[in-house]
């Protein structure tokens, strides 16, 4: 089942709607690292609310997306893992260290926000405080 | 054990079939959501397994009844190249097939019983057993 990806802004969001295989994994992060350069995308985020279970398979793929994208020049956040989620990938050993998570979409976008802001305002040549004399 | 599911593992989407399955077996037998991920999380990992290391096999998954404890039995058998170092491969972080290394002593920690029969070419059996108190 492929994974429908949308554009908002500067963001790309796919929301996974239902259990993927390892083959359907694997379509997305290639989809997605595709399309953060076709948009020139900020931002990513992976909403997995309806996975009703992360494998080891799944962890390792997510934070591959993560990785690609941030090579890529985007920040990606993952948004919606359930309770029941978390304490069985924790018991597997699976962390996603090194990953931005969020509560949700609502929050996850509120991350990419401020990620963004904060990149755009390094860029920004050092205002004020311009030497005398 | 006319109750025993049997399914087979060859392709990616059996092994989310296998853990479906699962969840919907122990969510039948009363385990509670968490554990119902947590089994469906195990199969998952020994299913691919299956499919990394064998190619084909099969899962099957049985309730039982054991004093005043129902367990949710999951099996795994494959046919495949065995594991030569059962007590290695139980190591977080040991894998031949270039994934996490995770997959058996993830699924050990998962699951309340774990054990592992293994003989070099001719295939691995992994029996795990979840439990929970009849109330």
């Amino acid at each position: 089942m492929e994974v429908p990806i949308l554009k908002q802004g500067h963001y790309l969001i796919a929301s996974i709607q239902s259990a993927l295989t390892d083959a359907d994994l694997s379509q997305l992060r290639e989809a997605l690292i595709e399309r953060v350069g076709r948009y020139r995308a900020r931002g990513v985020i992976v909403d997995v609310t309806a996975l009703d279970v992360m494998d080891s398979f799944a962890v390792r793929t997510l934070r591959d997306i993560a990785h690609m994208a941030r090579l890529r020049g985007s920040e990606t956040v993952i948004v919606g893992i359930q309770p029941e989620v978390a304490f069985a990938m924790v018991q597997l050993g699976l962390t996603l260290k090194g990953v931005a998570t969020a509560l949700d979409l609502e929050e996850g976008l509120t991350f990419l926000d401020q990620q963004t802001k904060a990149r755009l305002e390094e860029r920004r040549p050092p205002t004020g405080r311009l030497p005398r004399g | 054990m006319g109750d025993d599911l049997h399914l087979p593992i060859a392709a990616d989407v059996d092994v989310v079939q296998a853990r479906q399955r699962g969840r919907e077996l122990a969510a039948g037998a009363g385990f509670s959501t968490g554990d119902q991920t947590v089994i469906a999380a195990a199969i998952s990992e020994i299913a691919r397994n299956i499919l990394n290391y064998a190619k084909r096999g099969e899962i099957l998954l049985r309730v039982v009844t054991n004093g005043d404890h129902q367990g949710l039995v999951v099996v795994a058998r494959d046919q495949g190249p065995g594991i030569p170092d059962v007590a290695r491969a139980l190591q977080d972080g040991y894998s031949t097939s270039g994934g996490l290394g995770l997959g058996l002593p993830g699924a050990k920690r998962l699951m309340d019983d774990f054990d592992v029969v293994s003989n070099v070419g001719q295939g691995t059996v992994v029996t795990m057993t979840k439990w929970r108190r009849l109330t």
